[in-house]
């Protein structure tokens, strides 16, 4: 396990050089001035000059990630376990939630900062919407899928004990539930893919802080290093959410391994 | 021993059977259609109380969905009559085993046994639940997800979990049929025994298993199909199959089944 998470952070960092050692023969080849593409090396100097601006508007980025994860999963979750509960709730949600994803959530960014202000609400906001369908729709899809054999069972050993809604609840959270864990797994990977994009673009709409504010500002005034440098902060914030949330599940949910053999030790 | 144990705890079940033995059951099913053509019209079956019955047939003739009607798993056709000798309803007096073991994965195996009780909204007997799955040969194994089990033991899990209800009906749907035949003959002779005086149908393609656990027999055949009369076998089950006094029963099953070699 060691040896293979070693292997792959290897692997990483052998990519992450590649990259910046393609970035780099671009501009010297090239000839770009720094405005238009600047060197790797002066990204890395402006990002240590400016630090203390980058991390502060990094941890409002990451704070607006982070709820809009909290909420939007927590009513995603709740979402498909209403629908998947109730007849009537699904034949009137299930439409209002095609239409939520039909309805550019990018559209709604003015909406948002204009309801709700150039702070870090509209935007936690934001991240909350973008990610609600995503998770809402997997975990939805793996309740559905419950394995008929298993209903089959629970079902006669619950007849006659429990009844009618009781019934239902009962195999809802004791056998549902923990069978769609592994899909609401994969839609919260997504999520935490789609999340930085929600609260990046809430900041480009309107705000006061944040690495989307900071690019922006930086872009009005030429300053194409620090653009980079807080574009690279982002995306290095990205990556390690999204390795911490897929190794956080994998722990979780240790009866679901990977199947793929390329991907067994 | 296993039925003094389980009376002697206050189980969830042991309200459901005032009358202390297992009821005999019977079912008349009025007809099942399937894409317009009738599987069965006008079909009884009757479970005597505390043996088992066994029902062999072809594939697709309609057995399963027999045993899903007895197991409340398919909704009853108008005309359709379930009844008990006891005059109790059966619903919440059946423990169900599938061909499949069914097992949840992110369950351990002991919590896999429990899962009924648990389904319920009671306390979960996990002494009991240990001490079945010792005489299913797999103490030592509870902490263990299904995953790491093979399928014999899988299956054995499953016999442990259908016996953990503790019910007094039993309805098996083809439950050793994806066993080795060694494993299979083994877990057939632990299930004889741990479900002595139980009623029990038991879904069966293997004349040799019918032979063995069998105290009646039927077969399903035809279409519309029909259930011919029951062949009682000598003998408590588990029956020794190289017998020689089984001889004529398979025969006659031989015969029965349309298996019966000509001028043999």
């Amino acid at each position: 396990m060691t040896r293979l998470g070693s292997s792959r952070l290897a692997r990483g960092l052998v990519t992450a050089a590649g990259l910046v050692i393609v970035w780099q023969l671009i501009v010297t080849l090239g000839g770009l001035p720094p405005y238009i593409l600047p060197a790797p090396l002066e990204v890395a100097l402006e990002w240590v000059e400016r630090r203390e601006v980058i991390v502060h508007h990094g941890l409002i980025t990451a704070a607006e990630i982070l709820l809009g994860l909290v909420f939007g999963t927590a009513l995603g979750t709740i979402s498909a376990l209403i629908i998947a509960f109730s007849r009537p709730a699904r034949r009137w949600l299930m439409p209002v939630l095609i239409v939520s994803q039909a309805i550019p959530v990018f559209a709604l960014a003015p909406l948002l900062v204009l309801w709700l202000g150039y702070g870090m609400v509209s935007k936690v906001a934001m991240a909350t919407l973008i990610i609600y369908f995503p998770v809402t729709a997997a975990f939805l899809d793996g309740l559905r899928r419950t394995e008929p054999g298993w209903l089959d069972l629970a079902k006669t050993m619950t007849d006659g004990v429990l009844t009618g809604g009781r019934q239902r609840l009962s195999i809802l959270f004791r056998l549902r539930v923990p069978a769609a864990l592994p899909a609401l797994a994969s839609g919260l990977r997504v999520a935490a893919a789609f999340a930085p994009i929600g609260a990046v673009v809430g900041e480009w709409v309107g705000s006061s802080g944040g690495l989307g504010f900071l690019m922006l500002h930086a872009n009005g005034r030429m300053q194409t290093d620090l653009m980079f440098a807080a574009l690279l902060t982002l995306a290095v914030f990205s990556l390690l959410l999204w390795f911490s949330l897929d190794a956080a599940l994998r722990r979780a949910l240790p009866w679901q391994p990977d199947t793929h053999p390329d991907e067994k030790e | 021993m296993l039925q003094a144990t389980a009376a002697d705890q206050t189980d969830q079940n042991s309200a459901d059977r005032p009358h202390g033995g297992p009821p005999s059951v019977s079912l008349h099913a009025e007809r099942l259609a399937f894409d317009g053509v009738a599987l069965f019209e006008a079909l009884d079956v009757a479970l005597e109380a505390g043996r088992i019955t066994c029902l062999l047939g072809p594939s697709g003739v309609g057995k399963s969905t027999l045993l899903r009607l007895l197991a409340g798993l398919t909704e009853p056709a108008p005309g359709d009559r379930l009844t008990c000798g006891d005059g109790l309803p059966l619903a919440g007096r059946v423990a169900y085993m599938d061909q499949r073991d069914l097992l949840l994965p992110w369950l351990s195996v002991l919590d896999n046994v429990t899962i009924g009780a648990r389904l319920r909204g009671m306390a979960a007997d996990t002494d009991r639940a240990a001490e079945l799955l010792e005489r299913v040969g797999l103490a030592g194994r509870e902490r263990d997800r299904p995953a790491a089990l093979s399928g014999g033991m899988r299956q054995r899990v499953a016999l442990a979990r259908t016996l953990m209800e503790d019910r007094p009906v039993v309805l098996m749907d083809e439950p050793f049929s994806s066993l080795d035949a060694v494993t299979r003959y083994r877990l057939q002779g632990l299930a004889a025994s741990l479900l002595k005086d139980r009623t029990v149908l038991l879904v069966t393609h293997d004349p040799n298993e019918a032979i063995r656990l069998g105290h009646n027999l039927h077969v399903m055949a035809g279409r519309p199909a029909v259930l011919d009369r029951a062949m009682t076998l000598p003998g408590a089950p588990p029956r020794d199959p190289t017998d020689p006094a089984l001889i004529p029963v398979q025969r006659e099953l031989m015969a029965r089944l349309g298996l019966a070699e000509r001028g043999g």
